[in-house]
């Protein structure tokens, strides 16, 4: 396995895009850094500047303004850069699907690495997210 | 030496002095290991396990594999100046390592080149931040010259007391071995008003919590760093982690230079580390001004003050 992938697995830096949510998912995201779950345990960082981050965690319903701004930070960060859909909202919008200001679920806006599912997905379920994302890298090889 | 010239032994030696030991790869392990025990610190103040202690490595691994991304318009010094504060960063470490393991006495007034050259990690991220074109980079940037000129005056008044103390010598070996004969700096009255002094003025040169003004991630997205990525974003981070090592070992140098055992070194060491850590932990960050104000009214005043007595002999 190439090292700079296993060093990715150990050091993912995270972004956080907020697209539209209603804040339930971000919460539950800060929960993931407090004493009970400390995800620093593994090397996760929430980070100031897209230019660092190794994974996007995009939260929200996609709405229409936010969009654009989506696709930008996607093109901003350095690659490889990993996407993680986190909610059900990202995921399939929910009750949001008929809605007429959102764009449609996250993968049809940018490629998506890993879904997690939730309203809000529980600090446990985020940290399963991030197992499978490891997961996913290292066997892509 | 002499007329003979160099042999290929003597020739080389500064190299391996400059690029091992203790120069580049000991000062970069020694800042990063430093740098895991301030995460590690921080993680139990806050009642979190915290990271691995390889944590800092991989981080560097991982950086040299991602890609590297050139703002449009941003001129050269984007690219280099994040060399130029690595290079002068291990200088220090070098003559610092040089005095305090071999106890070689390199040149007089060292000391002023090492006052010079601590400048200059902080004039690259000036110049690298200025360079990339990104509005909040430019406000870092400003932050960052204002934070140099507030520190410095205090800064190098607390460093002429400490010469004082050492009869006038500005040489790094001199200061240590006036200390070995008259007990440590911190001990006096004088060394210990100094000794405050300079913990904040590293605090500031570190980019610590109360002055972590120039690379505020909450507010400005990580400030000077913002359009810094993999390979140059690296060299940054290594930067900042050789300082980690250097700045506590320049305070051992100057305040507490009785016992050079290599043991009570990494004793004060980790001492001295876990001090700027509990203070960057317990301290919430100061607007521009207020650290103005802090380093050129009462931290002045302290260092004055320690000059002061210092010339008085106490």
């Amino acid at each position: 396995m190439d090292l700079r992938l296993k060093a990715l697995t150990k050091s993912i830096w995270v972004f956080h895009v907020s697209a539209g949510s209603c804040n339930n998912c971000d919460i539950e995201i800060l929960d993931c850094f407090t004493p009970r779950f400390d995800i620093e345990r593994f090397g996760i960082q929430l980070i100031g500047s897209v230019r660092h981050a190794d994974a996007l965690l995009v939260t929200g319903a996609m709405s229409r303004k936010a969009v654009p701004l989506l696709k930008k930070i996607y093109e901003q960060a350095a690659k490889p850069c990993l996407v993680v859909a986190c909610g059900i909202c990202a995921v399939s919008q929910n009750m949001f699907r008929d809605s007429y200001n959102v764009a449609g679920p996250l993968d049809s806006i940018i490629p998506v690495d890993v879904y997690i599912p939730g309203c809000p997905p529980k600090p446990e379920a985020i940290i399963a997210g991030i197992a499978k994302l490891t997961d996913k890298i290292k066997n892509k090889k | 030496m002499g007329k003979g010239g160099f042999s290929t032994k003597e020739k080389m030696m500064p190299l391996f002095d400059y690029l091992v030991f203790p120069g580049f790869l000991f000062t970069v392990s020694a800042g990063l290991l430093a740098g895991w025990i301030d995460r590690k610190v921080t993680a139990r103040i806050q009642w979190r396990v915290g990271p691995p202690w390889y944590q800092n490595f991989v981080d560097i691994v991982k950086l040299l594999g991602k890609e590297v991304i050139v703002p449009k318009g941003s001129g050269g010094a984007f690219l280099l100046s994040p060399y130029l504060g690595l290079l002068s960063a291990v200088l220090i470490a070098t003559i610092l390592g040089k005095n305090l393991f071999f106890h070689s006495e390199l040149f007089r007034a060292d000391l002023i080149v090492l006052l010079y050259l601590l400048v200059i990690p902080a004039i690259a991220v000036i110049l690298g931040a200025s360079s990339s074109r990104n509005p909040l980079a430019s406000v870092g940037a400003s932050r960052e010259i204002k934070l140099v000129l507030s520190y410095e005056l205090p800064f190098i008044l607390a460093i002429i007391a400490v010469a004082i103390r050492a009869k006038g010598s500005i040489q790094l070996a001199q200061i240590l071995s006036s200390q070995a004969s008259a007990g440590s700096n911190i001990f006096s009255w004088s060394g210990f008003l100094a000794f405050i002094v300079v913990l904040f003025c590293m605090q500031a040169k570190l980019g610590m919590n109360p002055f972590d003004i120039a690379e505020a991630e909450q507010e400005i997205m990580a400030g000077t760093m913002i359009e810094y990525s993999g390979l140059p974003l690296a060299v940054f981070k290594l930067t900042k982690a050789s300082l980690l090592y250097t700045m506590p070992l320049l305070v051992i140098f100057l305040f507490l230079g009785k016992d050079t055992s290599p043991l009570f070194i990494i004793l004060k060491f980790i001492a001295i580390l876990v001090l700027i850590i509990l203070i960057k932990n317990t301290n919430p960050r100061l607007r521009i001004d207020q650290a103005l104000k802090f380093f050129w009214g009462p931290a002045t005043l302290l260092a004055i003050l320690s000059v002061a007595l210092a010339a008085g002999g106490l």
